[in-house]
């Protein structure tokens, strides 16, 4: 690995009152890389995800140990939430725009962090919905409910509001699992597109979209990390038995 | 199966009865006050009835101009609003977004409560508590248009909030979660998309509590003092007479005309009412648009 270390997972251990989601992981994520998490429904990779942003918060009995470091801090312990998650934006599983115009969706972040001037938020929604490759779709009705979009627009769509606060890592939660085929690509050739400013951690059920944009790929079972390596060897070479059984489709 | 059990088929006609009867009792309260109301407005004429100042139904010849009961009506509904909407609406943010579990479990069984106290309890608690307030820390005898404002502003909180709180709460919680992703804090993702995305619900509940301001009447009698005031000298600390005031106060000893022009105040306020639910109507389908 050349590019730095942006994450760092060290011994995380996370509950969910009694009940022990994550067992001991550790893994280290490369900066302007693609990381992949997979794994079976309920084996604790979107909750390994949460975790980087720390919107395990608000959930009621959430407690977790271990330490993860983005750029060398703890961001548990020495860092603020809120900060955090300017830094390390997030895509969620369902479309989830804002029930407000598509303009005031990209604007709503840059507004939260202080940017009154109208020129400068012209600026950051032209710049944001470039990067997500839907300003030419979408310039000519930016004030029309964002609600309007088709879903994959609005994927899409949430992808330039999390960009839109310029965060330097970007964590995606089976961002398409909701979408078609066709929508399902155009994300793809987007997250591939962005990689060379951003940080991606994708979490997704879908092995082939694992090998087709990620760098590396963490298998996870039963809340632990089975396997975590480049994708290539991961699915071409698996080194553990039940890595290889997930991905040559035996359970799961 | 196509078969039908005796029950249902008895059951069946029950509940169309029942359908009918509401149906018809609107209907007969809409033929009663009009066919009542009307001609009292127009052998009154519409505009002096409307507009005229002087309510002297007793005098020879009498006059009947509302003006300054429709002025009270509004003042009095309008202050309700200003005092009671923010405090419902903040209880409702509090109760959706803020409230631990434990300490809802007291408040919304009170605002339920606060909701199924009748409103000759509401006049008494205002006389003995509020007029008095008012009378030693504001000024004048206390029972005022700011007394009433007091009393119907508590009055609508529990409309305001309970639905508030339940348009509040059907919320899409991934909308929170988008703005808690984008570094927003929990108060500034509550207030800025949450609070936002419930605005028709919010709305609804301040119209509703318009509607039930303007049309209460023995809290407002027990406590505004009743005085039919010209509107200049309509002030915050002076009694003042509302529409179902002037008709609660009046109709026990009216006759002839006289009693057909306290019908027309209702008309009145019915067609205010009427008004507000069209604006409702009008919200809703946007919402639903």
């Amino acid at each position: 690995m050349s590019e730095p270390i942006k994450f760092s997972i060290q011994d995380v251990n996370l509950y969910y009152g009694d009940f022990q989601a994550l067992h001991h992981i550790s893994l280290d994520v490369p900066q302007n890389s693609i990381t992949a998490f997979i794994g079976p429904s309920g084996c604790g990779k979107s909750t390994m995800l949460k975790s980087l942003n720390r919107m395990n918060d608000l959930v009621e009995g959430c407690r977790i140990e271990g330490d993860i470091l983005l750029d060398g801090v703890d961001v548990y312990r020495q860092m603020d939430a809120v900060e955090l998650r300017r830094r390390v934006g997030m895509v969620f599983q369902k479309p989830n725009p804002f029930p407000m115009s598509i303009y005031d969706n990209i604007a709503y972040g840059p507004r939260t962090h202080g940017v009154k001037s109208r020129s400068q938020l012209d600026e950051i929604v032209e710049e944001s919905l470039r990067a997500a490759a839907m300003w030419d779709e979408v310039k000519d009705r930016l004030k029309k409910s964002a609600l309007g979009l088709s879903g994959g627009q609005q994927q899409r769509l949430c992808i330039a509001r999390a960009l839109s606060v310029k965060p330097e890592v970007l964590l995606m939660d089976e961002p398409t699992s909701a979408l078609d085929p066709i929508s399902t690509m155009k994300i793809e050739d987007l997250v591939l597109e962005i990689k060379k400013k951003y940080t991606i951690i994708i979490v997704t059920h879908n092995m082939q979209q694992a090998t087709r944009i990620s760098d590396r790929t963490a298998f996870f079972l039963h809340g632990e990390v089975v396997e975590y390596d480049d994708t290539a060897n991961l699915f071409s070479m698996p080194k553990d038995k039940r890595t290889e059984d997930y991905i040559t489709g035996r359970f799961g | 199966m196509n078969h039908k059990t005796f029950s249902e088929r008895l059951m069946e006609p029950l509940f169309l009865l029942s359908a009918a009867v509401s149906i018809a009792s609107v209907v007969m309260i809409c033929v009663f006050l009009f066919a009542s109301g009307l001609p009292a407005i127009a052998e009154i004429g519409p505009f002096e009835f409307l507009f005229g100042q002087r309510w002297k139904p007793v005098d020879v010849p009498p006059s009947f101009g509302i003006l300054s009961m429709i002025v009270g009506t509004l003042y009095v509904t309008g202050g309700a609003i200003v005092l009671g909407v923010p405090v419902g609406i903040l209880c409702a943010i509090f109760c959706a977004c803020f409230c631990p579990k434990k300490l809802h479990k007291v408040i919304g069984p009170a605002v339920g409560l606060l909701a199924g106290i009748p409103s000759i309890i509401y006049g008494f608690f205002g006389m003995q508590l509020v007029v008095p307030f008012v009378r030693t820390h504001f000024g004048g005898n206390g029972f005022s248009i700011l007394s009433a404002a007091i009393i119907l502003g508590i009055m609508i909180l529990p409309t305001i909030i309970s639905i508030s709180e339940s348009s509040l709460r059907a919320v899409d919680p991934s909308y929170l979660e988008a703005a808690l992703g984008l570094g927003a804090t929990y108060e500034e993702a509550v207030f800025r998309v949450v609070l936002p995305a419930a605005k028709s619900g919010v709305l609804t509940s301040i119209i509703l509590g318009i509607g039930r301001a303007a049309g209460e009447t023995m809290a407002v009698v027990m406590v505004a003092g009743g005085a039919v005031m010209p509107l200049d000298k309509i002030e915050l600390l002076k009694p003042i007479r509302t529409l179902t005031a002037n008709i609660v106060t009046e109709m026990s000893y009216s006759s002839g005309l006289h009693t057909d022009a306290l019908i027309a105040t209702g008309v009145v306020l019915f067609a205010f009412i009427i008004l507000l639910n069209l604006l409702l109507g009008v919200l809703r389908a946007k919402k639903e648009g």
